[in-house]
């Protein structure tokens, strides 16, 4: 079983500023971690890799420092990883990343066979989650969003049973692999990784390739030229305005309230 | 299957990670082991790193450490109440090549110095805290982390695990600290414009300046405060031994509260915003307090070591010397295979023989005479400040009289005999 997890390096967006005037991320006031989506879906390939043996793979994009997000999955439990990282990939939105990387997955697969590939749900800079499916259909395998179980997985068979979150329950998804999942945080619990990785990954050198060691490539595809979103605008979101406390004797709480409702009963109601 | 390596050190701060480089950089296979998330974030200091410990480990190394400013003015406050008297040096020679000495800010120091010894081969795990050395044959063969499979062996552990020493605690090497060998030190960074600070404290682009503050800065009690500029911040901080804090029942936060809202400080805060946070206990206890240092397979350097010069706010630079010291004879012990206390003793011997054993030593009764007698700071201080405004103040009476005045009101106060019996202690306890 060859499992390849794709990561991505992001700034921690618990404790990253806005800059009030562009509106835009201030990178260097956090620092860069390991998009937290991403680490349970290198510990779920770490995971599947336990019960049915095989190798895991993570494949990154990034300036050269991204290393750093490899070497943590290598922590977590992959075995190797490979980063692309080339100014021509610069600028790229999830267009051009999820092209570069299917390229990249391309050389991967011929170096040996890939069976299953996991992402992140999303990355928490971005919050689109559209390069999980985009590698998925440039690569031509079925994706299947939102995993929070990998509840079967038969490489003989070629079969996989997932389950997936929904609004109102889940699904249970029976497909083929080589299929590609984007998981949840609740798949499961990233452990405190053991001894022995810590002191792999600490050891562990990434290969990194550049545009001209993924063979044939588009490269009007790449970076920024490849890239047609546009970001119209960006602004904080606002804060909630502060509620209304109603008081008095409970009698006349409720009078109030059911008064209130009734006048912004369009916010209950879904018109017709 | 658990590893073994030449040599496990256990603490990325100033000593261990010196350590740690010296001996990869001599072929060691070295594992360098951090608690904290990453080298630097668990570390404090005032921020004053000396040019030259580090000059022997890499050299020139201000071309490319995150360095604050080079320190080109050092001033000394004798602060009371309401007024301050000063003295201090500024020197432009020091803002030259080979420096003098440097502010930083440790967290970004830490991580850097960290990463050339992981550059020379070192290999660092961060993350991870030992709990325990394993000891087979009254030997240290390896440490126990708190990681699933966390065993790890080497032929030598140095424990650069900071002040606390909790690894050296349970080899029996040292015994729980008195409160008077422990300073408490609390300190804030406060971001305020590059322009505010040069402005503030009359320098220019990359001209930094050290503020020691005595005197009311600590109520009187042992200690000092500082105040320090990096490129755009300040660090602020003040720090009592334990002993004084609980005698004179001050919160330490309380204290730094108090610094910052003094009259004589406040202005220079002006308008700064508080970005950090933080407070650290100091070994102070000096020579007597420096506990066994070698082992049969282990080594204690740094604040383990109880290495800090409390008179001279020296700590990280002896850190990184003995840190060396101690990697120089882990080399040797490796040339005969023999890690025995015996053979780690060169350890011992190259720092009784080095400035940090002669200094702690020249100062061993200073702390202690100091804080048995409060005077000096608690009385003195105001004593210079009344004496300095008498002697300035432009009011008629002739200067020879203003002499006398102002020497009388010291005797007066504290009697001609106290004074000059002061002034002896004082002098044989720091000469």
């Amino acid at each position: 079983m060859h499992i390849v997890v794709c990561v991505k390096q992001v700034p921690d967006t618990k404790i990253i500023k806005i800059n009030p005037k562009t509106n835009t991320l201030d990178r260097r006031s956090a620092p860069a971690i390991l998009n937290p989506y991403d680490a349970h879906a290198v510990q779920e390939a770490a995971r599947i890799k336990s019960r049915t043996g095989g190798t895991v793979t993570v494949l990154s994009m990034g300036p050269p420092q991204a290393v750093a997000v490899i070497k943590k999955s290598v922590e977590i439990g992959a075995d190797r990883g490979y980063l692309i990282s080339d100014r021509a990939f610069a600028g790229a939105d999830t267009l051009a990343t999820s092209y570069a990387l299917s390229k990249a997955l391309e050389k991967i697969e011929q170096e040996s066979p890939v069976d299953l590939v996991i992402c992140g749900k999303h990355a928490i800079d971005g919050d689109t989650g559209q390069v999980g499916p985009g590698i998925a259909r440039r690569i031509d395998i079925p994706p299947i969003t939102n995993v929070i179980e990998v509840s079967k997985i038969n490489s003989d068979e070629k079969k996989i049973v997932v389950k997936r979150k929904q609004l109102n329950g889940y699904e249970l998804i029976e497909s083929q692999i080589p299929c590609l999942l984007t998981v949840e945080k609740e798949i499961n619990d990233i452990g405190y990784s053991p001894m022995p990785n810590m002191i792999k990954a600490a050891r562990y050198e990434p290969v990194i390739w550049s545009v001209a060691d993924l063979g044939e490539v588009d490269r009007a595809q790449l970076g920024l030229k490849g890239s047609p979103t546009i970001v119209g605008k960006m602004f904080s979101p606002p804060r909630p305005e502060g509620g209304k406390k109603i008081e008095g004797e409970p009698t006349e709480q409720i009078k109030e309230l059911m008064k209130l409702l009734e006048e912004k009963i369009d916010l209950f109601c879904f018109k017709a | 299957m658990s590893e073994k390596f030449d040599v496990i050190v256990v603490g990325a701060g100033p000593a261990g990670t010196s350590c740690a480089f010296v001996c990869a950089k001599n072929g060691l296979n070295v594992l360098l082991i951090e608690r904290g998330e990453y080298p630097g974030s668990k570390n404090v200091m005032g921020g004053v790193l000396y040019r030259k410990q580090m000059e022997e480990l890499i050299p020139e190394f201000w071309k490319e450490a995150p360095l604050e400013r080079p320190v080109i003015e050092q001033r000394f406050w004798m602060m009371d109440k309401e007024s301050v008297v000063q003295f201090g040096y500024k020197g432009l020679e020091w803002g030259q090549e080979p420096y003098n000495n440097f502010t930083v800010l440790r967290a970004q120091f830490d991580q850097w110095f960290a990463r050339k010894a992981v550059e020379t081969g070192a290999l660092l795990i961060n993350e991870t805290v030992v709990t325990e050395c394993i000891v087979e044959n009254g030997k240290v063969i390896g440490v126990r982390t708190d990681r699933p499979d966390g065993e790890v062996y080497a032929d030598v552990v140095v424990l650069a695990d900071g002040v606390n020493s909790l690894l050296g605690k349970q080899l029996g090497f040292h015994k729980e600290f008195r409160p008077d060998e422990v300073a408490l030190t609390v300190m804030e960074v406060v971001n305020l414009p590059k322009e505010k600070i040069n402005d503030r404290f009359n320098l220019e682009e990359n001209q930094g300046c050290t503020v020691e503050i005595f005197g009311d800065s600590t109520k009187g009690n042992l200690g000092t405060a500082f105040l320090y500029t990096n490129k755009d911040s300040l660090n602020i901080g003040v720090g009592t031994t334990l002993s004084s804090m609980i005698k004179a029942k001050l919160k330490p936060y309380d204290l730094l509260d108090y610094l910052k809202t003094h009259p004589m400080v406040k202005p220079y805060l002006e308008g700064g915003e508080s970005a950090e946070y933080l407070a650290h206990l100091i070994p102070e206890g000096g020579y007597r307090s420096v506990p066994k240092v070698a082992g049969n397979g282990v080594v204690v350097v740094g604040d383990a070591a109880q290495l800090v010069n409390a008179i001279h706010r020296e700590g990280s630079n002896m850190a990184m010397s003995s840190g060396k010291m101690a990697a120089e004879a882990i080399i040797e012990a490796k040339k005969d295979d023999n890690y025995s206390e015996a053979s780690l003793n060169r350890y011992k011997d190259a720092l009784y023989g080095s400035f940090i054993m002669k200094d702690l030593e020249k100062y061993k009764d200073a702390a202690h005479i100091f804080e048995k007698h409060p005077q000096y700071l608690r009385d003195y201080v105001p004593m210079m400040n009344r004496a300095a405004s008498k002697f300035f103040t432009v009011d008629g009476t002739s200067k020879r009289e203003k002499q006398k005045e102002v020497l009388k009101s010291v005797t007066d106060e504290r009697g001609t005999f106290k004074v000059l019996k002061d002034i002896y202690r004082a002098w044989k306890a720091v000469k």
